[in-house]
Formats: C-alpha cells, sequence, structure tokens
C-alpha cells in the first residue's frame, strides 16, 4: 500500500478527462494495485482477521494445553515413543523432533506445524482465488478494469493481501509464542516457526496465483489449490514415514524440516521464497496469456443439445457436481496410494522399536497404521460432501435454480437429486482412499488380502460422512446464509484427528466430530450401533433440511 | 367463478423482505388467452410479483390464483403448464446452451424438437456454446427459446428482452403474436413502451408494490388527458370554461386569414367530445390531437421526481395533478363507470 502504487489511481479520479495519464503517476500493468489492495482489505475486514485469531489462538491454545498436560520431561519422552509409528509420524512430523528430549518447543513445532500451516495454505489459496477469479468469473472483474487499473493490478492486489495476511500471521505466532513463556519455547525458535508459516503462505500464495489463471472457474481454481496442499501434505507424511526424500518435495515439509525449537535452521524457508517467486511470476506471465474472464484453454464448443438423464435430478447433480468430486476422489486416491506405498517401510520401522510395539493395545501396527490413515483420508470425504452441499446455495443464490424451480422440478426432487448426488459421490472419494490406500499397501508389503480388507474398511467412515451431509442441507434448508459454516465440521474434525489426543481435548468435545464415533477398523473392532446412530440422524437432518427449503423463499438475486 | 377465464388473480398480496414492503396489496387479473403488460419503475414489485406466482416465494397475506391454482401448494403441477423467462438470466458456465434449452424444457415436461430448431433458427442462436461464453442477450435467448418451444398455456415473461437487439426485439413480437394466437397467455413486465403498446392487450401498472392502473390502452389513455392543437377561422373563445380542459393557449394563427387563430389546450378524456363541438363552432381549419403515449402513462405514475420535467413537443403541460384517474381505474374489473366514459368515446 505504498503512496506511489495509491498515486495513479487517486491522481486520476480527480483528474480531468483530458488527462487520462496523471502526471507523474505510474501508468504500467500494475496501476491501480494500492486502491486494489485497500478494496480488498475492506472486503476482508472480518474475514482476515477471523483466520489470523482463530490459527494465533488455536496454536497458543494447543502450546498451553502442551505446557499443562506433559510438565515433565518424563511425560513428554512417554508422548515422543508414542509418536514414534509411522502412524504417529504420518500425522505429526518427522521422526528427528522426537530425538533429544522432546522439549516443549520441539512438540510445538512437530505437533503443530504440519496441520497449521495446512490452514495457512488454504487461507493463502481461498484469499487469493476469492479476488482473483472469483471476481472475473462474476464479472466484477471487468467493471473494475475499466477504471483506470492496470492489467496486472488486480492479481498483485490479490498476491498482496494473502501474502500480507500471512506475513501478519507469521509475525502473530512468533510473538505470541515468544511471549507465552514456556520452557524451550525460545525466542529464536518463536520466529523461525512464525516465519515458517509466514513463507510457507507466501509459497501458497503464488502456488494459488497460478492456480487462479489455469481454469476459468473459482471452484476449479480453489480445487486445484487445495489440491496442491493436500498433495503437499501427503507427499511430507509419506517422506516422515519412508524416505524422507519425499518431504523435501512438499512445501510443508521444508517448514517441518527447518527443525524449529531444536536445530533452528532458516535456510529450507529459501525454498519456499524461491517457489513464491517463481510461482508469482509464473502466475503473471500466465495471466498476459489468456483473455479477462477465460482460462488458459479456449473454451470448446459442446453438445447442442443435452442427453435424457440430465433433465433427471441426480442427472443434473451429477453433471454440475462430478468434476469437483472427482476431482477429491482422484486426490484421495492417490494420497491414499502415497501413505500406503510406505507400509512395508511402517512394518520394517516397527521390528526395530518391536517392545514399543509390544506394549500397543492388542493391535497389529500395520493395521494403527492403516487406521490412522483412514480418519486422515475422511477427511477428503467430508470435504467432498459440504463441498458438494454447498453448491445448491450457490445455484440459489447465483440465479441459476430459480428458472429450473420454475419448471415441473419439485424443491424436494431438486434437492434430492444434490443430496444423492453428494452423499453417493462422497462415499465413493472415501471408497477411492481405501482401494489406493489398500492397493498400495498390499503391493508394498506383498499382501493381496489387504485391498479387500483396507476398502471395507474405509467405508466404516461413510455414515460419518451422511451425517455431515445431513448437517449440511439441515443448515441449507433452515439457516441458509449459514450453510458455509458447515465448513467447519470437516475444520473441526480433522483438528481432533490431529491434536485431539496430543492437546487432551476434553472427550466430550472430541465426540463433537462425526469421525471420533467412528470404529477405528481394523486395529479395533468393528461396531455397528454408532454407525446406525450416525446413518439415522443423517437421515432425520436431511430430513428436516429438506422440509426447510420446502417452507421458505428461495434466496433470489 | 372466474378462474376459468383468468389465468391469474392475485388480489391484495403483501410480500415483505424484513422491514421492506415489496408488494403491498397487490391486485392483478391476467385473462385467459391475453398478452397482459406488466409495468412499473424499477423496485415497483414486478419480479416478486412473478416469483410469488411461480411459488418461489410465500405471500405474506393476500389470495393469489394462477391457472385455477395455488402457486404455493401446487408449485409443480402449475409449472407444468407455464414458462418462465427470468430478467436476468444465468447459466450453468459449464453447461452449453442448448444443454440448458433441453434441461429447462424436459423438467417442464418436454419440448417440440422441430419447434426448438426452428426457434434457435430465428433467435440466430449457437447451441453449442459454452454458457459462460454467452452474451447477456444471448442468455436471455436460450431462456426464451426454452420458453418458447414448449407449448404451455401461460407464459410469464419477466422483461425477457433487455438485452436483445433491435432485430431480436423484432422476432420476439413476432413470436408473442403467435403465441397470442395459439391461445398462450402471455404475462409481459417490460420497460419498452413501443413493445407493450404493440404486443399487449391490457397493461397494469405498478409501483411501489401496487397496481395503480390497469386496464385496456385505450381504456388508460381515454383517462388520461388528450392534447389538442386547432386552427379556427374565428377566435376561439370560452374553451377555458369548459370542465376538463386545461392549459388553453389562443395565439394568431400566421398566414391563414385575419381572424385565424391558433388554439392548443388538454382535455381529459371523458370531457373531450364536448370541447371538440365547441370549436367545431369557430370554423377549424385543421385539427391534431394526440392520445398519450404510454410512455406518458407511465411517467404519471414513477414517482414525484419526474412530475414537471416534461417537456414534449405537444406542448402539453400537465404539470398540475388534475385527471388523475386513480379513482377510476382502481381494481380495474368491475369497470362500470368505466363503460360510460368509453360510451362517450366511442361516438
Amino acid at each position: 500500500m505504498s503512496g506511489a502504487a495509491t498515486a495513479p489511481a487517486a491522481g486520476a479520479a480527480e483528474a480531468p478527462a483530458t488527462a487520462p495519464a496523471p502526471a507523474g503517476g505510474p501508468a504500467g500493468p500494475f496501476a491501480g494495485t494500492g486502491t486494489m489492495v485497500r478494496f480488498a482489505l475492506r472486503r476482508d475486514r472480518v474475514r482476515l482477521p477471523v483466520w489470523l485469531g482463530l490459527l494465533t489462538l488455536t496454536t497458543a491454545a494447543s502450546v498451553g494445553s502442551f505446557q499443562s498436560t506433559y510438565p515433565e520431561p518424563a511425560d513428554r519422552a512417554t508422548v515422543a515413543e508414542t509418536f514414534r509409528s509411522p502412524a504417529g509420524l504420518a500425522m505429526s512430523g518427522p521422526e528427528r523432533y522426537l530425538d533429544g528430549g522432546y522439549s516443549l518447543g520441539a512438540m510445538t513445532a512437530h505437533q503443530l506445524l504440519g496441520f497449521f500451516t495446512l490452514a495457512v495454505g488454504l487461507m493463502a489459496v481461498l484469499t487469493v482465488v476469492r479476488h482473483s477469479r472469483v471476481e472475473e468469473e462474476s464479472g466484477r472483474a471487468e467493471l473494475v478494469r475499466s477504471g483506470v487499473l492496470g492489467r496486472h493490478a488486480q492479481l498483485a492486489a490479490a498476491l498482496l493481501v494473502a501474502g500480507g495476511a500471512c506475513l501478519l500471521l507469521g509475525a502473530l505466532l512468533a510473538g505470541t509464542l515468544a511471549s507465552m513463556g514456556v520452557e524451550g519455547v525460545t525466542a529464536g525458535g518463536a520466529a523461525l516457526y512464525g516465519a515458517a508459516s509466514a513463507t510457507l503462505g507466501l509459497a501458497f500464495t503464488g502456488a494459488a496465483g497460478v492456480a487462479a489463471q489455469v481454469t476459468p472457474f473459482s471452484r476449479g481454481a480453489t480445487g486445484l489449490g487445495c489440491a496442491v496442499l493436500g498433495a503437499a501434505y501427503a507427499l511430507r507424511a509419506v517422506g516422515d514415514v519412508g524416505p524422507s526424500a519425499f518431504s523435501w518435495l512438499s512445501p510443508i515439509g521444508w517448514a517441518q524440516r527447518a527443525y524449529p525449537f531444536l536445530d533452528d535452521r532458516w535456510w529450507p524457508l529459501l525454498l519456499h521464497l524461491g517457489l513464491a517467486a517463481a510461482a508469482t511470476v509464473a502466475a503473471f506471465w500466465l495471466s498476459t496469456r489468456r483473455d479477462l474472464g477465460a482460462g488458459l484453454r479456449p473454451a470448446r464448443p459442446g453438445r447442442p443439445g443435452a442427453v435424457a438423464w440430465l433433465a433427471m435430478p441426480f442427472g443434473l447433480a451429477f453433471r454440475l457436481g462430478r468434476g469437483l468430486t472427482l476431482g477429491f476422489a482422484a486426490g484421495a486416491l492417490l494420497f491414499g496410494v502415497m501413505l500406503g506405498s510406505v507400509l512395508s517401510d511402517a512394518e520394517q520401522m516397527l521390528e526395530e522399536v518391536e517392545e514399543m510395539a509390544a506394549q500397543l493395545v492388542g493391535a497389529s501396527t500395520t493395521d494403527i497404521f492403516i487406521s490412522v490413515c483412514l480418519t486422515i483420508l475422511a477427511g477428503a470425504g467430508l470435504a467432498a460432501v459440504v463441498a458438494a452441499l454447498t453448491r445448491a446455495r450457490a445455484e440459489e443464490t447465483g440465479g441459476r435454480a430459480e428458472p429450473l424451480l420454475a419448471t415441473a422440478l419439485s424443491r424436494t426432487a431438486w434437492i434430492g437429486g444434490q443430496l444423492a448426488f453428494a452423499l453417493g459421490g462422497a462415499t465413493l472419494v472415501l471408497l477411492a482412499a481405501g482401494l489406493g490406500l489398500g492397493a498400495a499397501g498390499a503391493a508394498s508389503v506383498g499382501d493381496a488380502a489387504l485391498l479387500p480388507e483396507v476398502a471395507l474398511a474405509s467405508l466404516a467412515y461413510a455414515p460419518a460422512v451422511w451425517f455431515t451431509g445431513g448437517v449440511t442441507l439441515a443448515l441449507y434448508g433452515w439457516f441458509p446464509r449459514a450453510t458455509a459454516a458447515a465448513w467447519a465440521i470437516p475444520g473441526y474434525a480433522m483438528g481432533v484427528v490431529f491434536l485431539g489426543e496430543v492437546v487432551n481435548l476434553p472427550r466430550a468435545l472430541r465426540e463433537l466430530s462425526p469421525l471420533t464415533h467412528v470404529p477405528s477398523v481394523p486395529a479395533e473392532g468393528f461396531e455397528a450401533v454408532p454407525l446406525l446412530v450416525l446413518t439415522f440422524l443423517a437421515t432425520g437432518l436431511s430430513w428436516l433440511g429438506v422440509l426447510g427449503l420446502r417452507r421458505r423463499d428461495l434466496g433470489l438475486p | 367463478m372466474k378462474s376459468s377465464s383468468n389465468a391469474i388473480e392475485i388480489a391484495d398480496l403483501v410480500k415483505t423482505f424484513g422491514p421492506t414492503r415489496a408488494l403491498d396489496g397487490l391486485d392483478l387479473t391476467v385473462r385467459a388467452g391475453e398478452v397482459h403488460g406488466f409495468l412499473g419503475p424499477n423496485g415497483a414489485g414486478k419480479s416478486t410479483t412473478i416469483r410469488v406466482l411461480l411459488g418461489l416465494l410465500r405471500a405474506d397475506s393476500g389470495t393469489v390464483r394462477l391457472l385455477g391454482g395455488d402457486p404455493w401448494g401446487e408449485a409443480v403441477a402449475l409449472h407444468r403448464r407455464l414458462a418462465y423467462v427470468p430478467g436476468d438470466v444465468e447459466l450453468w458456465p459449464n453447461l452449453t446452451g442448448g444443454e440448458a434449452i433441453d434441461l429447462l424444457a424436459r423438467l417442464r415436461g418436454g419440448l417440440d424438437p422441430k419447434r426448438r430448431a426452428r426457434l434457435l433458427e430465428r433467435f440466430e442462436l449457437d447451441p453449442s456454446k459454452k454458457g459462460r461464453t454467452y452474451s447477456k442477450g444471448n442468455r436471455q435467448k436460450v431462456a426464451l427459446v426454452a420458453a418458447l418451444a414448449s407449448r404451455a398455456e401461460l407464459l410469464l415473461l419477466d422483461e425477457p428482452t433487455a438485452g436483445l437487439d433491435p432485430l431480436m426485439e423484432a422476432v420476439f413480437q413476432e413470436l408473442i403474436g403467435e403465441a397470442k394466437e395459439n391461445g398462450q397467455t402471455v404475462l409481459l413486465s417490460s420497460h419498452i413502451m413501443a413493445q407493450v403498446e404493440k404486443l399487449c392487450d391490457r397493461v397494469s401498472i405498478v409501483r411501489q408494490g401496487s397496481v395503480v392502473q390497469s386496464g385496456s390502452l385505450d381504456e388508460l389513455r381515454h383517462l388520461t388527458r388528450t392534447s389538442v392543437e386547432a386552427t379556427t377561422g374565428r377566435p376561439a373563445s370560452g374553451l377555458e370554461e369548459l370542465p376538463g380542459v386545461h392549459d388553453v393557449r389562443v395565439t394568431p394563427a400566421e398566414g391563414t386569414g385575419p381572424d385565424a387563430t391558433r388554439v392548443t389546450f388538454s382535455v381529459d378524456g371523458p370531457h373531450l367530445e364536448r370541447a371538440v363541438s365547441r370549436l367545431a363552432g369557430f370554423g377549424v381549419r385543421s385539427l391534431l390531437s394526440h392520445p398519450p403515449t404510454l410512455e406518458e402513462l407511465m411517467l404519471r405514475h414513477y414517482g414525484d421526481r419526474h412530475h414537471g420535467d416534461r417537456h414534449h413537443g405537444d406542448s402539453r403541460h400537465d404539470d398540475s395533478p388534475h385527471g388523475d384517474p386513480h379513482g377510476d381505474l382502481r381494481g380495474g374489473e368491475n369497470g362500470d363507470h368505466r363503460d360510460d366514459a368509453s360510451r362517450a368515446a366511442g361516438r
């Protein structure tokens, strides 16, 4: 928001029509960036502070909980050993953190960095896409760019705002952690921890900038950004359990391998900065290769008429949602394959710590690893069902539901088609994850029986996914403006999966996550009752949602 | 019951959005087989009315009958018999126009493929383009083709040609003419006066959530002042004494004779006859009368800011608030006293 950047726009607004290029102000491709930045900050005056506040506070709360739960070095040594397993490492970070006493600082970086950088990346992706591709898709960009605005100003503003938010978050994290006075959480380490979060955010800001150029759809751009984020997480999980080279392919891995509070090495952050710079340059370059509102490829003509099934509610929901759901399924399959492929490494590692394994609860340690992987992968199923159902709200407010519901299509059939597709599609995402994990795991350890077993086990999470769909639909039916709040379910559920145990979250709070109620097959025995209850609740909530939709006014543009 | 002959019957309809009273006791009757113009300024409640008729919004109070049924409770069954074109057509970015047409038409209960092809040709629309690549006018065409390709009893058209070029506007007018010949009923919300004047049998003017005038164009015109411009052989006098005559101006007419006089005045519809008879006594050499255009009728109801700044070529100056026909035309269906007026005009 430098004065130089804002000068051209402000000058142009006051300048008479005869002087289109104000003297002294640059009229280049970045003209007006400052104005756009201020505009974006104004639009995000609630959103960004909530993101920053939430991430900072939950980080601080987690560290506080570590301090109270594991006050003695002996407590921490115990918990360190429980994480010295493939499942533990896949969920947290590299094993290196466990050596050297597992101070509260090391614990913080090990347990929190991976999960929270995922959230930072998500914030960056959503913010960039919101201020770039969403604006183009809605047509608002056309109006804005007709003003005195350089070709790159909008993208530059989106990147500056997202990048700025990441830097501010880094400063907040560093300051908060350093000021907590927790033993082992050093000021230098806190600075590195904050910096690593910030530079990782910058890297994903750049990546999101590229994603926003590739596809003409904002949902596609967000999906692409999230896919990169998921891949980064999967690579680091694989690298931390198996060959560490994989971790070095992942920006999240780079952040973790800065080893704040342990080695305090800053150079891995240069990788983030390099990626951020390269991606930013690529994004600007790509934006010059396309027209406003278009993707990189020109739109091709399609079918001049509709296939017969398009006019069926399920068919329509399938046609509109298949891209997103297939994306989730492909991502889950890939993530599953990656985790499954290190199963033999996991087995090997477990032999090395045989005594440890013996202490574990009866179950085979590979089974525990598989269960943990399935729980993480279930997050993709939860996200898929929420994404598919929140589309209904977008269709409604976007004016596309109006002509449909002015035909003989009833509201029940319209939403029913979408519900069926959302639940079915998300179940398919779970199955894809199970198949990927099972197939790669079976190949890795040479046990073909693992494939059907893991694939079947993945379906145990289906009722939790359906329940999430039910909550989303109930929100949509009764509190349509709050439909997006359903995203809190996958967010919260993943928070509980990754941190619930280690921050000693009260049982009641853990049980708010639908995933908590799913039996950890194959590690533990199958239990039908919680799944039946979840299915029952899912049915009731869905019914309630349809009832709400049937009785309310449609939200029309 | 009237329901057999009326496609739409709305009485005392109220719809509020929070503190905003979007519809405030709206009455509207559309007879079966007519093309009914639905006029009003932006935000007057036209779209809200149509959305209530579609069962997309629920009426707070009042009665609404659509094709003899309840638009909220029997939405699906009624929707089979109607077709709707929204004012802002939003298409699915990744469906082609052709797919959208088929989707909407099939969901309504099928379409005639020959008619679809003919409409695509007449509107010069390429159905293989993706939704996001269409211009506003072309999106509008997609919705029009989908609506007109079905032979629905009732067409609800909410400013359907806002993005069309004049050629396509002409095509649209032809098609509405055909629809009328086929016995389809049309409710046409519009801002294009020429379109309404050409197409509509009757119009209703809505303002701030209620209908302020309803009737045929002739009826509406008749109840508004006509401006008259005449040249007479002898100086015209005494016109201003007549009831319903306003703004009389008498000036010497140049080059037509020593006593020739040019006289202009405006007169309320029911009093036109008497004024013209009085004029005849002065030896009329030329006579020009302008019935009010629909635009003038509209401006009359378009809020106070429009009053007083109207300057049309026909030298009418109706800044003074008389001749207001609200009272005569409210609740337009039982037009007993209006019939008197019509007879007077007809002679």
